[in-house]
């Protein structure tokens, strides 16, 4: 018996030779045969294999290699390729299907493994335009619980059970608000909700309303029920129109059920709902301002007390709370204060949302227990640093926060343990950066922030956060003297006790927080006249490395500003007067010859 | 109609959740993430995309939309869905991989398996 080194099976079957096997066949017997191979390998035609979709298909023994949708065109390379040189053509093997089961699911995905969805339990799983996708899950089923088996007063005393604190950022216990309100005297009362999100990178309360508008209107009925309010507004920004059509919608298929308006569900209990739109200030988050805005009046906050549960919207008591915390009081009402108390630690109950972004690899909505720690939330679930480049802190809270550093990156997330930090809850804003980000320029920045929407009715937060910007914006110029560093201490501690509203009283935190942990950085910049992290321009100098410049001239066509000049194949240089500093020949540069100092 | 005490609502609910199932055993769905996020990264113009694959391709598929899941990152993201299967999630998805997931997955049930991520579960 004649001994052959290798088998090729070529489909005969019907549906293969329609689709080409029998060229396939013959130019196999015709290039084997030419190759002189045809007494070393043995070509077999084989019956149909049931896997006609991808014929015509070609399998060479003894490695039992499976190639499928094989043409007449390829017989030469598999040839070559696999039966001269041992290697399969990877482009003709089958690949199978991916199996349903392979696949990981929501919970497995590093993304999801700690998170624990409440408030945002129905986002991206409904359709926030159907009512009745939102109540065949279980949607006002607590309302209905709260307004036929509960009284108002034990509606608050679930809530004050629950733990739950306010999810704006103050972090005030929602039950004991509710009670004040409750027993403040007066017939008409106002709820409000606080959509006006406007911190620089928060978009918490945006997925709510986007993605799930019931929520937040069922936990507005609950709380209206348990304060006595029959009317309340939804403040929110005009910026989220999105959010602004889908709450209109809701509300209207609300009302159309009854589940709004007059004699909810049969009971003498009514609410409702009205939509006021923001105009942009975003001082008008705070909530005597956004009470006056509500009332078409400038929004400027004025001082408390009298508290909104005392005097609020039009001197009524109101009560006001924001959107992720009203988006949790279904749930509370539904499962009980027990369940949302198993959550969290023991000052600090329940989930927080945070929008993560800035120089993390997953950015996106999260929401997990309270106390779970930074670096969970940076390196687990956000998947750790884009490009591996150095975790250098985050800044927690938005312009309000403070900026908590990699040192400190196990201080788990809770109202007390960031305040002890230097920052805040805030509404959830995490902005994560690495170490390209210059700390100087990221107080700058903030500060730019609340100074333009500081409303200037107060002077410490009016004149205070001017000069602090100034002095920032010095020191980033590299004109920063010895003092600036005391002055803005000095300035901050003023302005922190000394404004009107939440606005001035936070607005130095951004300052505080980084003098407190990047002290070095700030002195830097003063006194050696360099950013550490080359991020401010004006102290940066670009020099070319004379060893390493080939004198290709590339730089010198990429400068706009014709600072660099040389001799062919001589090292160029880099005229500082003319430099502008744009970084356009270091990404020229093949030879890294160019510095930035 | 308004529901005016319990056992209405509950009536409502059940048959809410009973046109539900029944939506989810007969029809395929096509659900596109369309909140600020997926919209700001393309939303539309796959879910055009993909509406257009349907109709030229005459498919009995209810393309509908639902808010932000919170992978901002990978947005846009799609959902598919096929009776008695589950929901698939599959992210960064372009106009142009509209046809592959409508003929591979929807039409034939072969998962796109460079653009899945995830499959889909209450978390």
């Amino acid at each position: 018996m004649q001994l052959v080194r290798a088998h090729v099976l070529v489909c005969g079957g019907k549906n293969c030779t329609a689709s080409g096997s029998e060229q396939v066949r013959e130019a196999f017997a015709k290039e084997l045969e030419k190759k002189k191979l045809d007494q070393e390998i043995r070509l077999v035609e084989t019956d149909c294999h049931g896997f006609c979709e991808m014929g015509p298909l070609v399998i060479v023994y003894p490695e039992g290699t499976f190639y499928v949708r094989v043409t007449a065109e390829d017989v030469p390379v598999i040839i070559e390729e696999h039966l001269v040189k041992g290697r399969p053509v990877d482009r003709l093997l089958y690949k199978a299907p991916v199996k349903e089961d392979e696949i990981p699911k929501y919970k497995e995905l590093d993304f999801y493994r700690k998170q624990h969805r409440v408030a945002l339990r129905n986002c991206g799983s409904i359709n926030p335009e159907k009512i009745e996708e939102y109540i065949a899950r279980g949607g006002y089923a607590s309302l209905e619980k709260a307004i036929y088996d509960l009284t108002p007063e034990q509606v608050i005393e679930e809530t004050k059970t629950s733990g739950l604190r306010g999810r704006g950022g103050g972090g005030f216990p929602t039950g004991l608000k509710w009670e004040f309100c409750r027993r403040s005297p007066g017939d008409l009362k106002y709820l409000i909700c606080n959509a006006d999100e406007g911190d620089p990178g928060a978009f918490m309360d945006r997925s709510i309303l986007e993605g799930d508008p019931h929520s937040l209107i069922e936990g507005m009925a609950i709380a209206a029920y348990a304060i006595g309010c029959s009317e309340g507004y939804i403040y929110c920004r005009a910026e989220y129109p999105l959010a602004i059509k889908r709450l209109k919608i809701a509300i209207a298929q609300a009302e159309e059920l009854g589940l709004l308006g007059d004699n909810i569900l049969g009971t003498d209990f009514s609410f409702t709902l009205h939509i006021k739109e923001g105009a942009g200030a975003f001082v008008c988050g705070e909530e005597t301002a956004l009470m006056a805005s509500i009332e078409g009046k400038r929004g400027m906050p004025r001082v408390r007390p009298p508290f909104p549960a005392q005097k609020g919207l039009w001197d009524k008591p109101s009560n006001i709370n924001n959107v992720e915390t009203y988006a949790n009081v279904p749930m509370i009402i539904g499962k009980g204060a027990d369940w949302f108390g198993s959550m969290g630690t023991e000052k600090s109950k329940g989930t927080k949302v945070f929008a993560l972004t800035g120089k993390v690899n997953n950015t996106g909505l999260v929401e997990v227990p309270m106390g779970v720690t930074i670096r969970d939330i940076i390196f687990e679930i956000g998947g750790g640093i884009v490009g591996g480049k150095e975790y250098k802190g985050v800044q927690i809270g938005g312009p309000s926060g403070g900026c908590i550093p990699a040192s400190l990156m196990d201080t788990p997330v809770d109202y007390e343990s960031l305040i002890e930090a230097g920052a805040m809850m805030g509404s959830g804003g995490l902005v994560v950066m690495d170490e390209t980000t210059c700390m100087v320029d990221l107080s700058r920045f903030f500060l730019n922030f609340t100074q333009s929407e500081s409303c200037g009715k107060c002077t410490p937060c009016r004149e205070g956060t001017k000069r602090m910007l100034e002095i920032l914006t010095r020191i980033c110029e590299g004109e920063g003297v010895p003092e600036d560093i005391e002055t803005l201490e000095r300035l901050g501690r003023v302005i922190k006790s000394t404004a009107l509203c939440g606005l001035g009283n936070t607005a130095p935190n951004p300052v505080l927080s980084t003098l407190r942990y990047f002290r070095d950085e700030y002195e830097a910049h003063i006194y050696d006249k360099r950013c550490p992290a080359h991020a401010c321009s004006a102290l940066l100098v670009y020099t070319i490395d004379e060893e390493k410049c080939s004198g290709c001239g590339r730089c010198a066509r990429a400068c706009p500003a014709g600072a660099i000049t040389g001799e062919k194949k001589e090292p160029h240089k880099i005229d500082p007067e003319k430099c502008i500093k744009c970084g356009s020949c270091i990404e020229s540069c093949k030879r890294g010859a160019i510095l930035r100092l | 109609m308004k529901l005016t005490n319990r056992e209405e609502l509950k009536k409502y609910r059940e048959e809410a959740q009973k046109e539900i199932s029944a939506r989810n055993a007969e029809e395929i769905r096509v659900i596109v993430g369309m909140g600020t996020c997926g919209i700001a990264a393309g939303a539309r113009d796959f879910m055009t995309a993909v509406l257009e694959e349907v109709n030229n391709r005459n498919l009995q598929v209810t393309v509908t939309q639902t808010g932000c899941i919170g992978m901002c990152e990978q947005e846009p993201l799609v959902d598919v869905q096929r009776p008695g299967e589950e929901r698939v999630t599959y992210g960064k998805v372009k106009p142009s991989d509209a046809a592959r997931i409508i003929v591979g997955h929807v039409m034939h049930g072969n998962i796109v398996e460079d653009l899945v991520i995830a499959r889909f579960e209450e978390v």
